[in-house]
């Protein structure tokens, strides 16, 4: 059964024609794996799936829901859509603990207690179990980026939008954050990632979608996509990238 | 030649004076970042109308003497209709002032917070109203800590205004005691020396208020 389906969105900003009719179906439990090149519309079309932004025409439902940008609406879709961004968006003034404990309690109207069994369980998964009581800024990117994850996890999302979640690390804590989402794929959690890492998106993901002038130009199984692309502009694409 | 002892007799009135200016502080210290926080929130993520008339209050203040802005209070409202006490026209008088000043400062916090931030909050699902209270202010604050606390003490020191209006601060009992001792040197200097006790003492206490805000700085 679909997951998120999104059919013929077309957004604008002003007058510029961002997504120009996207159709798009994730099954629960997929990987879908975005690329495409700078300004193709991928962060975009991630930001209209969770309400981040509006969008002009057609439909995205979730679970078969439709979903809007109308504020109660993001409030009801935080409950089954996760987001990770590039820039951790950690809160600096919360411990790395009570970054995590926020939305369950005032969200969720957990007990302080239900929330940090929550957290430290969250926490335990991406490997930073000793950091609960850690401030943001004392972890490295990758460290953070995982809290990030956890934050995300801790809300029992359905779905995990992750939005360049490892391009703003070192390459050597690329890593690390990759195997958290390798290992929440094989656990079965669906994810929409948009991503650079092609040897990621290959071997984990299940699927492919690429993008190109706000369309999705090209999408299929991830092997078969990145080792025979049918299109030129995919062709190109794995070519710079790789 | 200088003599401090004239001033002896009069250690109640200053001691009054310093109280009344004390206690005004405080009042319109709080009252004065309360209405600046709430201008400022209006100002940074209100619609059209709420932030223009929010803009046009901060102009206002801005460009105009604090003196005439007290005299407007207490001598002009009158003419409405609107009788107030020396007391209430110095407390309004003082919260708009320090109010209009801290509306730009706590503003500038805000803008400092990043975009991210609110987005973070939002996709976990917080309201608004969450999401400024327990994300936005701390760090926004502590951005502008510095300078707020100087705004407020600066506002402190202009209280010495109201003496014009015959609130009994620590101005007014420094005139007063000058009359009647004609010790005008001295008088104005142990009240100057009061007025810089009170500034650091003020800064001081802001100190170990954002100590306690603020302690996610220095902990690991
Ligand atoms: N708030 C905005 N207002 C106007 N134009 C925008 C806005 N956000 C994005 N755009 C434009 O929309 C287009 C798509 O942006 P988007 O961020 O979705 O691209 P992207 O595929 O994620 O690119 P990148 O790989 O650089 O992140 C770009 O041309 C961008 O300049
Ligand atoms: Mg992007």
């Amino acid at each position: 059964m679909s997951l998120v389906n999104l059919h013929q969105v077309h957004k604008y900003y002003g007058d510029f024609h961002v997504l120009k009719g996207i159709d798009l179906d994730v099954k629960a439990g997929e990987v879908v794996s975005i690329i495409g090149k700078s300004g193709s519309g991928k962060s975009t079309l991630l930001r209209c799936v969770n309400g981040l932004e509006e969008y002009q025409k057609g439909g995205i439902t979730l679970d078969g829901k439709e979903v809007t940008s109308e504020d109660i609406q993001v409030r009801r879709l935080a409950l089954s859509v996760g987001m990770i961004f590039q820039s951790f968006n950690l809160f600096p003034h919360l411990t790395v603990g009570e970054n995590i404990m926020l939305a369950p309690t005032i969200v969720l109207n957990k007990t302080k207690a239900e929330a940090k069994t929550i957290a430290e369980e969250m926490l335990e998964k991406v490997g930073l179990g000793d950091k609960f009581d850690r401030y943001p800024e004392k972890l490295s990117g990758g460290q953070q980026q995982r809290v990030a994850i956890a934050r995300a996890l801790a809300m029992s999302p359905k779905v995990l939008l992750c939005d360049e979640i490892t391009s703003a690390l070192d390459p050597e804590l690329v890593g690390d954050v990759l195997k958290v989402l390798e290992q929440l794929a094989a656990e079965g959690m669906t994810l929409i990632l948009v991503t650079h890492e092609m040897n990621f998106a290959r071997d984990v993901g299940d699927r492919v979608v690429f993008m190109h002038e706000g369309k999705v130009w090209e999408e299929g199984n991830s092997k078969k996509l990145l080792s025979e692309p049918e299109t030129e502009e995919l062709r190109q694409f794995i070519g710079a990238v790789l | 030649m200088l003599y401090f002892g004239d001033l002896l007799p009069y250690s109640d009135v200053f001691f009054g004076g310093l109280i009344t200016t004390v206690e005004l502080t405080v009042l319109t210290t709080f009252l004065g970042i309360a209405l600046g926080t709430l201008c400022a929130v209006l100002r940074q993520y209100g619609g059209a109308t709420p932030r223009r008339i929010v803009a046009s209050y901060v102009e206002l203040i801005r460009n105009t003497p604090f003196i005439v802005q007290l005299f407007f209070i207490f001598f002009g409202l009158p003419a409405i209709g609107v009788m107030l006490t020396p007391w209430q026209a110095s407390v309004i008088a003082l919260t708009i002032n320090l109010g209009a000043y801290s509306t730009e400062i706590i503003r500038a916090g805000l803008g400092s917070i990043p975009k991210g931030q609110v987005e973070a909050a939002k996709v976990l699902g917080m309201t608004f109203r969450q999401t400024l209270t327990r994300v936005i202010f701390v760090p926004a604050f502590e951005k502008i800590y510095p300078a707020l606390t100087s705004q407020c003490i600066i506002v402190m020191l202009g209280s010495a205004v109201i003496s014009q209006i015959s609130v009994e601060e620590l101005t007014y009992a420094a005139n007063l005691v000058q009359s009647r001792n004609f010790r005008a040197f001295e008088s104005y200097l142990v009240t100057a020396l009061l007025y810089l006790g009170l500034a650091m003492m003020m800064r001081y206490v802001f100190k170990l208020i954002g100590k306690r805000l603020f302690s996610f700085r220095e902990s690991s």
